[in-house]
């Protein structure tokens, strides 16, 4: 199963394996992760499950449908290079490693 | 004196359990819900779960170890059938609990249509639980007649399952227009042509008289006489705030279970919140029906039962999807007295609602950057020049308040 770092805004690291197929919030949400919130549940409809993804990664996600782009844009301090919403990373054994921040804060 | 009980185990009670614990709270926690299955999420079920592309394991708002993990007593598929508040106990499947403080996330109940006229025949369902969804879902079978009653955001985003699956769907709604009561003109001509350039048949101003059939529904009777067969009805014609157990425990009750800007109710040891309370908004009072303000007041709530004092500001939002159609909607339009509308890119639309000079809310068709916008906006307590909406080459982030990122 993938591992998947999670990192507080506070620093604290936390290690999970998630199935793949779930998304990068359901990783979080399951595991009981705070600071991925995904008050819409998964529908890309608000932008509160953003995090900053290591650049290292970035080429290896799926890319940015225009509607995360544009909620991107509005979350809270989002990072071009680093932003993605958690809802729309598909969980794969290609990502195993996977290395997340989360935010100050999701709004 | 032990501990919080919570009644009712929708998305509110899961979210004001979890937060209860998240701020450290210690004590006693129960939460009790009617339905068999742990907290899940409602909106998918009018959408992605009912067109079966989503796993019923993902609806859940918490894995199912959260709640033994974090002390709390989640006690499933039973009612509460009395609250005496004097003595601070329930009674619950044969028991008798004590509570210090109570809860109520009750939520919402969908109106049905009357026995009388054949709102108990077989065939007949509503949107509300997973039960229903999973009653109902083995009827969407392609070249099947859906009748759905009602033109709201629950019948519409049926209809766009439906159809995206093959069956003949017909929508009647007894006002003028679809979305009358919940949004523009402009909004429903947009939704009314999605809907029937995939082919629902879409009848406004049109009353449902009865349905017909012995066991089974077959057929409806519309008020002018005319008769529209249907293999399964579904009826979607609003719902009802879930105040029964409130009244007969002697609560106050004003469109929902009253509470004050903290989420109390008329007793000092017991609060509401989520869609089955009203609390004051502006001059008034307000109910909302959505998934934002169910986490968002159970979380204040929950913060006020530790004694925190957090009065409630609703930032109303919501979203539905149909076919390739994301609405998302920032605010609240009640009141309005102009409507501006602007054009996107790509058949992108959004309808920006105006009270006096004041934004108040935006409905946004594949429109993100104006649903966040206009969110930002409405809740900076900001407002926006309506000729500068409706001019198409605003760019719209330039009308974002400024604090954006630093809020």
């Amino acid at each position: 199963m993938p591992k998947i770092t999670y990192i507080e805004h506070g620093g604290k690291e936390h290690v999970v394996e998630v199935t793949a197929g779930l998304t990068v919030m359901e990783g979080a949400r399951d595991n009981g992760i705070p600071g991925i919130e995904a008050d819409c549940g998964g529908a890309c409809a608000c932008s509160t499950c953003h995090v900053y993804v290591d650049p290292a990664w970035m080429d290896l996600l799926p890319a940015k449908e225009p509607m995360e782009e544009d909620m991107l844009d509005f979350a809270y301090a989002p990072d071009p290079l680093r932003s993605r919403l958690t809802c729309q990373i598909k969980v794969t054994d290609a990502l195993d490693g996977l290395v997340v921040q989360m935010p100050e804060k999701q709004i | 004196m032990s501990g919080i009980v919570v009644i009712g185990a929708g998305q509110a009670g899961a979210s004001l359990v979890a937060r209860l614990r998240g701020v450290g709270y210690g004590g006693q926690l129960t939460l009790i819900g009617a339905e068999p299955v742990p907290p899940y999420q409602r909106p998918p079920l009018s959408k992605a779960y009912l067109k079966g592309d989503m796993d019923p394991e993902r609806l859940f708002v918490r894995p199912k170890n959260f709640y033994a993990d974090n002390g709390i007593d989640l006690r499933l598929g039973q009612w509460v059938s009395d609250i005496d508040p004097a003595a601070k106990t329930l009674k619950v499947g044969g028991d008798v609990l004590a509570y210090s403080q109570l809860a109520l996330t009750t939520g919402s109940i969908p109106r049905r249509l009357p026995a009388r006229i054949g709102g108990s025949l077989g065939g007949v369902y509503v949107m509300r639980g997973l039960a229903d969804i999973d009653a109902m879902a083995p009827e969407f079978v392609e070249g099947r007649r859906l009748l759905i009653v009602g033109g709201g955001y629950v019948g519409l985003e049926a209809a766009a399952v439906a159809t995206s699956l093959g069956l003949e769907v017909t929508l009647i709604e007894a006002a003028p227009r679809i979305l009358q009561r919940v949004a523009s003109a402009a909004t429903a001509d947009y939704f009314r042509k999605l809907h029937t350039d995939h082919g629902v048949r879409v009848l406004e101003s049109t009353k449902l008289d009865h349905l017909l059939g012995d066991d089974r529904v077959r057929a409806a009777v519309l008020a002018d006489g005319r008769e529209i067969a249907a293999d399964f009805v579904l009826v979607g014609v609003g719902v009802e705030p879930a105040t029964a157990l409130a009244e007969t425990a002697g609560l106050k009750v004003e469109n929902g279970i009253w509470t004050d800007a903290l989420g109390r109710t008329s007793d000092p040891s017991i609060w509401a919140a989520g869609d089955c309370a009203s609390f004051p908004h502006s001059s008034g009072r307000m109910r909302l029906e959505s998934v934002g303000h169910a986490i968002d007041h159970a979380e204040c709530v929950a913060q006020n039962m530790v004694g925190t004092g957090m009065t409630y500001v609703a930032k109303p939002w919501f979203w539905s999807d149909q076919y390739d159609t994301k609405l998302q909607i920032a605010g609240l339009n009640s009141g309005y007295d102009q409507v501006v509308e602007r054009l996107g890119q790509g058949g992108s639309a959004s309808v920006w609602y105006f009270g006096g000079k004041r934004l108040l809310a935006v409905d946004a068709m594949n429109d993100p950057r104006a649903y966040m916008v206009g969110k930002r906006i409405i809740e900076a307590g900001q407002t926006v020049q309506p000729n500068l909406v409706r001019d198409p080459t605003t760019d719209l982030r330039t009308l974002a308040p400024s604090a954006i990122g630093s809020s």
